[in-house]
């Protein structure tokens, strides 16, 4: 059981709002992740979540008892570090079992917990190793495993994957999503990479100076961001913004077109563009164009599409994925 | 250096000080252990004979080198136990950030820039002096009979000052490794539930083992050869009370005149501090290993 909710939850730095007042709900069994750019009070509301920063006003409920003030260790959440801030001086097993050892437990509890937790992240040939002697995958492994013995309410990760190599976090990011799967545990998730927001939430607050922009589920925000943030945040390559004619030709301040919803020809179309820079990958293209008289775009072809620079091309927005914002930025609905 | 010509002039360049910092260490080395075998007295100039391993027979079965080697021992182990304990406790008060940080701290390392003879003299007459020291006019405001330092407790009160002078050294090295202990860590602990004695002993005194290990091998070295505090007290009494083996070899030499006597005595502390060194690297020299 772990249901969470924030009420109010505020934090000061001296005179500096980091955080001005979050309201949330995170229900038992979620996977909730918390995305946003650097600095934007991600990983401090998790801090303030684990107990290891203090409010300066609001609640925070777990099962519905307010822990503001109680001390890290009462509140029944276990965290995995960017870090992994694993104990460099004891074995994988004590490093595993410290938590276990400081709740008082007896040997052989420790002893059965570590060891099925280990075969859960297949750490049962390592046991005997130190830390200094685990590849990064590894270390992260036993950092999920110290959380795991402790069968917490939730479990808290800050950015977790962003120390390890390209192909190892995208294992990790499926072991992660599996072990939740798993144990069905409550966790929350920070991190500033989108693409791991979107794969592994069940839900996400978008998070921009302390303020939440939105929350929902990964698709919910894709399709139907709330404001120009969420929408240019979510999604890879970043939406394409485009005011002037366009726009108020469609009774908006801006539109938002994301680079796979257009239509790429060479011969006619609704905007002539100039290829810049044409990106291969095989599976899909990016061209980098500047549009006539709008600015430079992003455009995301599927299969190879023989272009390169200096090529004259006309785009055409797929009409119903338009999203349509006012001057505040804030958005109209699809058109 | 890669060709042979410039290997060569390197070698030829740097011989200079290699050699005189070879003589220099082996020349006083090499006359002492052949002092150390003559019969040679400063008070009979032009008799000295070879009279073999007498001078180290006499040396060791001395109960002033007994009474001395305990005092040295003694000595050392205090002064380290008191300036690695006291080290570490200070380190953690001025790892926190408390008012006026920045001056206590300079406060704190400020001993270790005072000469040995110096703080032994600030200690002799203002702090100790059963007169008119500090210490005496704090027990007459309590009432107390103020304490003779120097006859009743001299071991005591050397290991005293010696501490004093130390323990910045030690609360130098140990702050700096407080400070690079990873802040994640400390929290990852207090998330396991680790109050702040468990964090203290299970995490930070492992992660201050090796800045311990560096302590006690450096300071162990100037320990064993303390003299100027001795010297300037108590003068190695009352009776061999504060007698060193430094101090000891110092007396034969120059206060009984005997040079044989004295180079043996010296070649005997070598000795011991070249066994104290063995034992010392064997037992916690691995932790530098890491």
């Amino acid at each position: 059981m772990g249901a969470i909710r924030l009420e109010k939850v505020k934090k000061t730095f001296g005179t500096l709002d980091v955080i001005p007042g979050v309201d949330l709900d995170i229900n038992d069994g979620e996977f909730v992740v918390f995305v946003g750019p650097s600095g934007c009070g991600k990983s401090t509301l998790l801090r303030l979540i684990a107990g290891l920063e203090d409010v300066t006003d609001g609640k925070i409920l777990i099962n519905g008892t307010d822990v503001a003030n109680e001390a890290p260790a009462k509140r029944g959440l276990s965290m995995v570090f960017q870090s992994y801030a694993l104990y460099p001086h004891m074995t994988v097993y004590n490093n595993i079992a410290f938590g276990l050892k400081m709740a008082g437990e007896s040997k052989e509890v420790i002893e059965e917990k570590v060891q099925s937790a280990a075969k859960i992240l297949n750490l049962t040939d390592y046991l005997e190793r130190r830390p200094s002697a685990l590849s990064g995958g590894q270390r992260q492994r036993v950092a999920i495993g110290r959380a795991i013995v402790r069968n917490p309410a939730a479990f808290l990760f800050d950015e977790p994957l962003s120390n390890l190599d390209a192909a190892l976090r995208v294992n990790m990011r499926l072991e992660i999503t599996g072990l939740h799967q798993e144990l069905k545990t409550t966790m929350i998730y920070v991190t500033h990479d989108q693409v791991e927001a979107m794969t592994m939430a069940d839900k996400i607050v978008v998070l921009q100076a302390g303020r939440v922009e939105q929350v929902g589920k990964p698709m919910e925000l894709y399709n139907n961001p709330a404001n120009k943030f969420v929408a240019g945040f979510i999604g890879s390559p970043k939406m394409n913004f485009l005011g002037g004619e366009l726009a108020q030709k469609r009774d908006c301040h801006e539109i938002g077109i994301r680079p796979e919803h257009i239509a790429v020809s060479t011969e006619s179309g609704e905007i002539p563009a100039t290829v810049k820079i044409a990106e291969h990958l095989g599976a899909e293209t990016y061209l980098h164009v500047e549009a006539d008289g709008l600015g430079p775009m992003t455009v995301r072809a599927t299969g190879e599409i023989p272009l390169g620079e200096h090529d004259k091309i006309f785009l055409t927005p797929e009409q119903d994925r338009i999203h349509r914002f006012d001057a505040h930025g804030l958005a109209l609905g699809n058109s | 250096m890669s060709t042979r010509a410039s290997t060569l002039t390197g070698r030829i360049m740097s011989a200079p000080s290699i050699i005189v910092l070879f003589l220099w260490m082996a020349v006083p080395l090499g006359m002492t252990i052949y002092f150390s075998f003559l019969r040679y007295n400063l008070l009979s100039p032009g008799m000295e004979e070879w009279i073999g391993t007498l001078n180290y027979e006499f040396f060791l079965t001395d109960p002033a080198f007994f009474a001395s080697l305990a005092n040295t021992l003694l000595l050392v182990g205090s002064v380290l136990a008191i300036t690695v304990v006291g080290g570490i406790l200070l380190g953690l008060m001025l790892d926190q950030p408390i008012f006026g940080r920045g001056v206590l701290r300079l406060l704190v390392i400020a001993p270790f820039f005072i000469m040995p003879t110096v703080n032994a003299l600030v200690w002799k007459n203002l702090l100790m002096d059963p007169v008119s020291g500090m210490f005496a006019w704090i027990a007459s405001l309590f009432g107390l009979p103020a304490i003779d330092w120097f006859t009743n407790a001299p071991l005591t009160s050397i290991i005293i000052m010696v501490s004093w002078q130390w323990l910045p050294f030690a609360v130098l090295i140990l702050l700096t490794a407080l400070q690079s202990l990873d802040r994640d860590q400390k929290e990852a602990a207090q998330m396991d539930g680790a109050g702040p004695i468990s964090i203290f002993f299970y995490i930070t005194l492992p992660h201050l083992s090796r800045a311990i290990t560096v302590v006690v091998l450096i300071e162990t070295i100037f320990l064993l050869t303390v003299f100027a505090e001795i010297f300037v007290t108590t003068g190695g009494g009352p009776g061999l009370a504060t007698t060193n083996i430094a101090f000891l070899v110092y007396t034969q030499a120059l206060l009984q005149f005997d040079v044989g006597g004295a180079s043996a005595g010296g070649i005997v502390a070598v000795i011991l501090a070249n066994i104290v060194a063995i034992f010392l690297i064997r037992l916690i020299g691995k932790n530098l290993d890491k």
